[in-house]
């Protein structure tokens, strides 16, 4: 009698450390959520426009700057520009991910919206295909289902959390770059140069240009990519 | 249809359209090795970029010193290859005591 086990192609089993460093993120994640539904509502948005917006746009720092921009007086289309400017990222980290989401529609239909700094970071963080694609999964749909609780806990909770930067939250988000970001760094001189000089470009002009100019900037760096490995 | 519906509408479309690109593509257009390279070294140098921003900089001006110096810990830990909990968890605690106990650290 043959074996009724069988694995799935598309959502190879969960592993359990990958869940588990996930779980940090979605904690660190769900609080930001938790004071963008908060910063919303106590600046005079009705409770549907933060959690609509999450829902809909999924995108932490695009969603702070376009209500940043509303509750300002900037107005909609102010807004909508600033947010749809910090997002162009995202059309980089989709091909840079595409074949780890894969190729059925549902999956790529699906896994574009997931497609954050923190899902590809953790994605592009794991060394074979198959732990990669799980990453993605697991990062993706946890960080999705966590960030609009929290946000939707937020904007029904106002402004009772009181300055969620005394906890030190606010490092928390470079703090997982680094600890995803630095093993490549690490290991490939190549895109150790160009990321050096993409931060250094970006950290010069973020006094000068509006949010999310200095990051695509920083793309610059890959000038120094090379046209070919060097003879080691 | 009010604004912000509009605002919030417009927004969710763009950004959905520029995470479908690649997504889209994949397997349909054959892409030289050279652009899958650059796209995944394009990754690393904008996190890398981020990360230099969103650790030193909040609003355009400088963030204060307590942030950087949880991440800076963060750092340490994660070149010693201390498990990701333990690099996280390092720079938030980093911050929010250098928030309490220094004054002035922001």
């Amino acid at each position: 009698m043959r074996s009724l086990q069988r694995t799935s192609p598309v959502f190879p089993a969960p592993r359990r450390d990958l869940v588990r460093d996930s779980s940090l993120v979605w904690l660190a994640s769900g609080i930001v959520g938790v004071s963008f539904g908060a910063i919303s509502v106590a600046g005079g948005l009705p409770v549907w426009v933060p959690v609509v917006m999450s829902l809909l746009v999924y995108a932490g720092s695009a969603q702070f700057s376009a209500v940043g921009v509303l509750l300002a007086g900037g107005g909609p289309l102010a807004a909508a520009a600033t947010g749809l400017l910090l997002n162009t990222r995202t059309a980089a980290f989709g091909l840079a991910v595409a074949d780890v989401i894969g190729r059925g529609w549902a999956a790529r239909l699906l896994g574009a919206h997931l497609v954050t700094d923190e899902t590809v970071a953790f994605t592009l963080a794991q060394s074979d295909p198959l732990r990669r694609r799980a990453a993605f999964w697991i990062s993706g749909l946890g960080l999705f289902a966590v960030w609009n609780v929290g946000v939707l806990a937020g904007a029904l909770a106002g402004g009772a959390l009181g300055d969620t930067a005394r906890y030190g939250l606010d490092a928390a988000f470079p703090a997982v770059l680094v600890a995803l970001v630095l093993p490549a760094l690490r290991t490939d001189a190549r895109v150790r140069r160009c990321a050096l000089l993409g931060a250094a470009l970006a950290l010069a002009v973020t006094p000068a240009v509006p949010a999310g100019v200095p990051v695509l900037l920083a793309l610059a760096g890959l000038a120094l990519y090379g046209r070919k490995e060097a003879p080691a | 249809m009010n604004a912000t519906v509009a605002l919030i509408l417009a927004l969710a479309a763009g950004t959905y359209a520029f995470r479908l690109v690649g997504p889209a593509l994949h397997g349909r257009v054959r892409l030289p090795q050279r652009v899958h390279d650059l796209a995944a070294a394009g990754a690393v140098v904008l996190l890398a970029a981020l990360l230099a921003t969103g650790a030193l900089t909040e609003n355009g001006t400088f963030a204060g010193w307590a942030r950087p110096g949880g991440v800076l810990v963060a750092a340490a830990l994660a070149w010693r290859r201390a498990p990701f909990v333990v690099v996280v968890l390092g720079a938030a605690v980093t911050t929010a005591v250098l928030r309490a106990v220094v004054p002035g650290a922001a």
